[in-house]
């Protein structure tokens, strides 16, 4: 089919999703199945320049232009995708989104909970059009419970499941993660969501809706720290009283982030044993080498403060590459602390495995957007379309997809029920 | 509370998993176990060492070995089988060959040359068993030689990006790495999305697939705003307390709650019904006449909101919402961490609340849906609050049982 921007060998070729959702946690989902060969088809409101998705027109953009095409967020976490842009005030919107979904495998959508049914597409609702339709929608709290009407954004859901809490350093407030790492790990657990149920639905013919909270996700990546909690009925560390950046769980130190020579650079230095101790200690030499106090691994635990102040004193005169060199040589774990700059145009790693690939937009132009973190050896992901424009496939996808004719969606358009 | 089901309902019933014990593949494992996949973990003689990451169960029966201890362990292997294979000899070697015949995927994390030294690589066992899909997680990826240099979260949590972006406003405090071994959950996410895509695919044609998984690739793409504002505008994002990094610096976000608790406020009202929820709410609790920029909140519903674009040029504006975040402040002060969170929320007001671990489970909320679950254990008299479902499905529900003993499920070898 020619309106398939996204058209390749992919894993999920044949799939269809139609695209309620938006922003990362939502839509960095789809693009990951529209990246293994899904065809998902994003629907937009053609009102206000599409910005029901905030990000379209945000920051960050390629240049001074500013406008509902340019935003660069929303064309990394939309690549591959088609977009259409259909009024769902209207009936006669609706009716097109029902079709649409009539011919989809999947529905999905991350709005606050309640949204879409309200806009008539409740979990009966669609199974009332396609009755075995994979239905999975990602909210902050979920759709049921006390707080299903909150809203939450990353920051909120990271905060309200732990995850905020649990980095920082000693005497200073929580540290939390510098970005949204719930909508990244969200869309990435939705991801799975999404691909069990069409396991289950090719096995046995069932769709079913998921419901999915954010918060509860972003939970269930603090396991064995919840543990200690209900086993061994131990409080948490309260902020500012803890080093994130040290080994709170194993036996390790040295084990923390240490400055180097040089404006903002930084080197984690992780000693897992003796070997590594005794290895970190040949690298640094005497006296610390040879220091009684840090002889034993339990001590150092214990001694760490002493034991950073001396690494530091070694590091901190330092090129960072030269002592993760140094130190890589002798079997420490180390690294610097890089900066985007170093992890993705600068390691050789992430240029031969394509992990950042070149899409060409019509307004933007060439853009590098996130691939995807596996290879598959028969089928392997594949992204070379940019994010849609607003209602960029309509034509497309209303005539190739639901078989509409020219005169039909000319109708539609002038009538402003698609954009 | 949601009691453990003995039968696997789960959306990947049916689907036969065998596992090679590690770190860097037992979350995906468990991803797949949870949701109803018959997981096989096969571990080495002795256990694998990973049974002896703490935190370390207390209060367990005394004949209980250490190696049965491991909330780590307990946490990661929820839902598997479990069985013991030496790969270094032929008898054990033949067991895994006859477990992955019948094997729908393969999940391990092996140094990259090992399985390929004992002839038991994906490659060798293609024509014994062309429909498993075959999943590899490294370090780097299966073709890369930094794969073998040692590493830990720290240092690939470093590397690959996350720590860059996390810290604090003063620059000569350290950036922070966060807690709890996120890049193997990272990795484990990635290994599950690539092995249901080709199972998905194997519905069409019945040939399964390799698919290499990189951690540091994993990791690298999840890290928002610091990648792409690089990829779009070429520019170096900077850490900031508790909120994103950025490349201009934002306003802090956190505030210390009455109770010691601390709230994150996000971004302040700004639209109309907005500032007038926040006006309402500031009334109902008597802090409009004390709060000297009150007016500006008015100011603001009768301007019908301000936009982000408006500030810093437009005075009234920036004024207007410059006591939006201070009213919001205000209230988080006086205000315990809970109440704050509820009494924001529900005059529409979208803001968070900074959890403990511990205070998680107790939530009201994820009470009221079940998210704590009661798993049973032999090990301690009483059933183990768990984690409970990251998604939920209404047909067939996730569920979790506990992690199996050393060579618990020896059975399922058949004659060995």
């Amino acid at each position: 089919m020619s309106t398939n921007a996204t058209e390749h060998q992919g894993a999920l070729n044949g799939i269809r999703v139609c695209d309620f959702c938006g922003q990362l946690a939502g839509a960095g989902a789809t693009r990951t199945l529209a990246a293994l060969g899904a065809q998902v088809i994003r629907i937009e409101d053609p009102t206000n320049d599409g910005s029901w998705d905030i990000l379209r027109g945000a920051p960050p953009f390629v240049d001074e232009r500013r406008g509902p095409e340019l935003g660069g967020a929303f064309n990394n976490h939309n690549v591959g995708k088609l977009g259409v842009s259909i009024d769902l005030r209207d009936e006669r919107g609706r009716d097109v989104v029902r079709q649409l979904i009539a011919v989809s495998d999947v529905v999905t959508e991350n709005f606050a909970a309640g949204v879409l049914a309200r806009h008539g597409f409740s979990y009966d609702d669609l199974v009332a059009i396609k009755s075995d339709i994979v239905y999975v929608s990602n909210c902050g709290f979920g759709h049921t419970g006390p707080y299903r009407d909150y809203r939450t954004w990353g920051p909120i859901v990271q905060a309200c499941s732990g995850l905020t809490a649990t980095s920082g350093l000693p005497d200073q407030p929580p540290a939390g993660w510098g970005y949204s790492y719930m909508d990244h790990m969200g869309a990435g657990m939705m991801s799975v969501a999404i691909l069990a149920a069409l396991v289950h639905r090719d096995e046995t013919g069932e769709g079913q809706w998921v419901d999915m909270s954010c918060v509860e996700a972003g939970a269930a990546l603090l396991g064995p720290d919840l543990l200690n909690v209900t086993v061994n009925d131990e409080r948490s560390a309260i902020p500012g009283t803890f080093d994130s950046n040290r080994s709170r769980r194993r036996v390790m130190a040295p084990h923390g982030i240490y400055s180097a020579n040089g404006d903002d650079e930084w080197v984690a230095i992780a000693c897992r044993d003796d070997a590594d101790w005794q290895a970190l200690g040949d690298a640094v030499g005497e006296p610390l080498s040879t220091d009684e106090r840090f002889r034993r691994a339990d001590d150092r635990v214990v001694l760490q403060d002493d034991l950073d102040a001396e690494v530091s004193a070694w590091t901190r005169d330092r090129n960072q590459h030269a002592v993760v060199a140094e130190l890589t040589r002798r079997g420490v774990p180390c690294s610097i602390v890089a900066r985007p700059r170093d992890r993705i145009d600068e390691h050789p790693a992430t240029f031969e495995r394509g992990l950042f690939p070149v899409v060409d937009h019509p307004e933007m132009g060439k853009v590098r957007v996130d691939g995807l973190p596996m290879h598959l050896d028969r089928t392997d992901w594949s992204i070379d379309a940019p994010a849609p424009l607003l209602g960029q496939h309509n034509d497309s996808v209303l005539g190739d997809v639901l078989g509409m004719t020219a005169s039909e969606i000319g109708t539609l358009r002038s009538d402003g029920v698609i954009g | 509370m949601i009691t453990e089901s003995g039968s696997r309902t789960g959306p990947l019933a049916g689907l036969v998993v065998v596992e090679l014990a590690s770190e860097l593949g037992a979350f995906g494992g468990k991803l797949l176990a949870d949701l109803g996949a018959d997981v096989v973990l096969v571990e080495p003689p002795g256990g694998h060492p990973s049974r002896e990451i703490g935190p370390l169960a207390g209060g367990v029966h005394e004949s209980s070995e250490l190696r049965e201890r491991s909330l780590w362990w307990w946490h990661y292997n929820t839902s598997k089988q479990g069985v013991v294979l030496d790969l270094n000899d032929v008898v054990g070697a033949d067991a895994f060959r006859s477990l992955v015949g019948d094997a729908d995927i393969v999940l391990e994390a092996e140094q990259r040359a090992r399985l390929g030294e004992l002839g038991l690589d994906h490659s060798d066992l293609r024509d014994l068993a062309p429909r498993v899909v075959w999943v590899s997680v490294t370090p780097y990826g299966r073709d890369r030689p930094e794969s073998d240099l040692p590493y830990t979260d720290l240092t690939m949590m470093a590397g690959a990006g996350p720590v860059w972006n996390c810290g604090y406003d003063d620059p000569h405090l350290p950036p922070v790495r966060p807690s709890d071994d996120q890049a193997l959950q990272m990795a484990g996410v990635a290994a599950v999305t690539g092995a249901l895509a080709a199972i998905v695919h194997r519905g069409r044609d019945g040939i399964g697939q390799h698919i290499d998984v990189s951690v540091f690739d994993a990791v690298n793409v999840l890290t928002e705003s610091g990648t792409f504002v690089w990829n779009v505008a070429g520019q170096t994002v900077r850490r900031q307390t508790g909120r994103h990094a950025a490349v201009q610096p934002t306003m802090q976000t956190q505030v210390l709650a009455s109770d010691e608790n601390w709230v994150t406020t996000g971004f302040p009202p700004r639209k109309r019904h907005e500032l007038e929820n926040l006006i309402g709410w500031m009334r109902e609790l008597g802090l409009d006449e004390e709060f000297e920029e009150f007016f500006f909140l008015e100011m603001g519903v009768e301007r019908g909101g301000v936009r982000s674009a408006e500030i810093p040029d437009d005075v009234v504006a920036t004024n207007i919402f410059g006591a939006s975040r201070d009213a919001m402040t205000l209230l988080a002060s006086r205000l315990g961490a809970y109440e704050f969170f509820r009494g924001a929320q529900d005059h529409g007001i979208a803001v968070g609340l900074i959890y403990r671990p511990d205070q998680v489970l107790d939530d009201p909320h994820l009470v009221a849906r079940g998210f704590p679950v009661e798993v049973a254990h032999d090990l301690v008299d009483t059933s183990v609050v768990y984690p409970g479902a990251p998604y939920r499905f209404t047909l067939t529900p996730w569920s979790v049982s506990r992690a199996p003993h050393l060579g618990e499920h020896q059975s399922r070898l058949g004659g060995t």
